[in-house]
């Protein structure tokens, strides 16, 4: 079985009439992983024992001829950042990694009840703080397309893992931009959708007001019927919406003609990478011949979203990461005396550099005097992005835009140099803080091969137009 | 530079953070580059714009609270499962280094 192409639909069709059994397909698997990750690194703890329960319990529903659920035996991975009771979850981080949960987050039971088999756990920047996967306390992950170069991040593992075919989709998390920048890296398809869609319960919190999960696959097709399995409201997390689920599958064959599709000036200026540029522009023209009107829109608050990004990201860490503390789970520092000794050494020890960066910077920007000037000004300032968005989805239907300024850069190339990381994300950040959903489609590479990212954003919970365009640039 | 290295044995002290010599140097530099960045926000004039609290506005019910559920008995984790990670455990109590001196 050709296992690198093998998408959602055509794993399940496989399934379905018997060419492959759930287990054999799941030895490929492992096979595949155990081959060709040691180059990659994007798994982190492979679950086997899971993996052949779920499918022997595919093998049951078949042989009884019972009805098979919609991932019937498709093979998955999941960003180490969402809990798998049984199965270690580390979020790329020391100070958890004999972590053993005692329960599954929403968005993986969900999986596992619609059939898909989870082989393991996926490499990530620590507490997905990060946009090159470099911040793993394991190690980083390698682009498969070109392993000198870096993933992307913070969800780099989950996307690595797509590209190089070693499982079929993954489910990663984005809070500035980490399901699409290692999407677009990766030249896979990368899915974050509308903020409450999807349940965060039992996914490792980083900043609560900008955490999703969302999928990464190899078509927009299978990122459309993922969203289907995993969207909805979930009692555990009363932030997660009580909307109706459409069929984003059934939705994806509407036509694109007629749609507006806004191009905003601010997302072309300096520092986009001339190949990049041109890579966007010609995916923007295709979409022109399909039948959209493109319409040029401004967003211009745009320069001030990772400014406003660093302040509120970082002071919600600063108080998730607080849990931390040795006590309940997690690293104890051996060698404390005291109470507070041990709380200190242990995240001293625990945690790494960037992760203790942050946590300074949201500590600072909370404290005494400096609230208002930092946290509460940026919030103000979120709303001003905010607004930008309901202006332009007044006038357009969608929006597009490089996913990041440049193709993946290379191991190290930025990694002393937190301001320059940080502008990695410059494009898809301001989609988190306001809320709305966004894809990154694969459009084109460079001269070298490199994928490009182009990424579509939409109205508040309307993935199925960011779905629907996504497919127009994939076909063309 | 706007952070000193006082404020940085101030914030590590209220992050429970112990940080090395070596961390804290690195620390003042990151943060004071940061911030000097994070300062382009004071270009625009946010004094009639209200603070964002909630992002889709739909997690609030008509009175812009949080939805409450309705306060029903379930079960919760299990003691045992609930102690499995801890650090150091009696097998009924999480154990920390003594806190009080007799």
């Amino acid at each position: 079985m050709d296992l690198k192409n093998l998408t959602i639909e055509s794993a399940r069709t496989a399934i379905a009439e018997k060419r492959i059994a759930p287990s054999a397909l799941v030895e490929d698997f492992y096979k595949k992983i155990k081959a060709d990750d040691p180059e990659i690194h994007a798994f982190l703890t492979l679950c086997e024992d899971r993996a052949f329960a779920q499918a022997n319990h595919i093998e049951d529903l078949i042989s009884k001829g019972n009805p098979l659920p919609p991932l019937a035996g498709v093979p998955v991975g999941i960003k180490d950042v969402m809990v798998t009771k049984g199965t270690r979850t580390t979020a790329g981080s020391k100070i958890l990694e004999h972590f053993i949960p005692p329960y599954d987050s929403t968005a993986v039971a969900k999986l596992e009840a619609a059939g898909a088999i989870v082989l393991g756990k996926l490499n990530c920047d620590e507490f997905a703080m990060g946009s090159s996967n470099e911040n793993s306390a394991y190690g980083p992950v390698h682009n498969p397309r070109d392993k000198s170069r870096v993933p992307g991040g913070s969800s780099g593992g989950s996307a690595a893992a797509v590209a190089a075919g070693t499982a079929v989709a993954t489910l990663g998390s984005d809070t500035g931009g980490s399901i699409r920048q290692p999407a677009s890296f990766c030249g896979v398809v990368g899915l974050m959708p509308t903020y409450g869609r999807v349940s965060r319960y039992g996914l490792i919190a980083f900043a609560s007001s900008l955490d999703h999960i969302g999928p990464l696959t190899k078509t927009v097709k299978d990122a459309a019927i993922l969203l289907g399995v995993i969207a909805g409201h979930d009692p555990m997390d009363s932030t997660s919406a009580n909307m109706p689920v459409p069929d984003y599958v059934a939705d994806l064959s509407k036509p694109v003609r007629g749609l507006k599709v806004g191009i905003p000036k601010e997302y072309f200026a300096e520092g986009l990478d001339a190949q990049v540029r041109t890579a966007i522009e010609a995916g923007i023209a295709n979409l022109a011949s399909a039948g959209c009107e493109i319409i040029p829109i401004s967003l211009p608050h745009t320069a001030y979203a990772i400014p406003t990004y660093y302040v509120i990201a970082t002071a919600e860490a600063s108080a998730n990461l607080a849990r931390y503390d040795g006590v309940r789970y997690g690293y104890r520092s051996k060698s404390a005396r005291t109470l507070s000794e041990m709380y200190r050494k242990s995240r001293d020890e625990g945690f790494g550099a960037e992760v203790k960066r942050r946590i300074m910077l949201g500590t600072y920007a909370l404290s005494s005097g400096y609230y208002d000037a930092y946290y509460l000004k940026a919030q103000r300032v979120r709303t001003l992005l905010t607004r930008d968005f309901e202006q332009a989805f007044q006038k357009v239907d969608a929006i597009v835009t490089p996913t990041a300024p440049t193709p993946a850069f290379r191991l190290g190339e930025k990694a002393d140099d937190p301001l320059s990381m940080y502008l990695a994300d410059i494009y898809t950040v301001t989609a988190d803080l306001a809320g709305v959903p966004g894809i990154s489609v694969p459009c084109g590479t460079t001269q070298a091969g490199l994928p490009i990212g182009l990424q579509i954003l939409g109205r508040h919970f309307d993935e199925s137009t960011v779905l629907r365009v996504a497919a127009a640039v994939e076909q063309c | 530079m706007r952070v000193t290295e006082k404020d940085v044995s101030y914030v590590a002290d209220l992050a429970n953070l112990e940080l090395t010599e070596q961390e804290r140097q690195r620390m003042l530099k990151d943060l004071n580059s940061i911030l000097d960045y994070i300062d382009r926000l004071n270009e625009l004039d946010t004094n009639n714009v209200p603070p964002m609290a909630q992002i889709s506005g739909l997690a609030t019910n008509e009175n812009g609270a949080a939805p409450l559920r309705d306060d029903v008995l379930s079960l919760c984790l299990p003691h045992t499962d609930a102690m499995k990670n801890a650090p150091e455990t009696d097998g009924e109590f999480f154990k920390v280094p003594k806190v009080i001196e007799k």
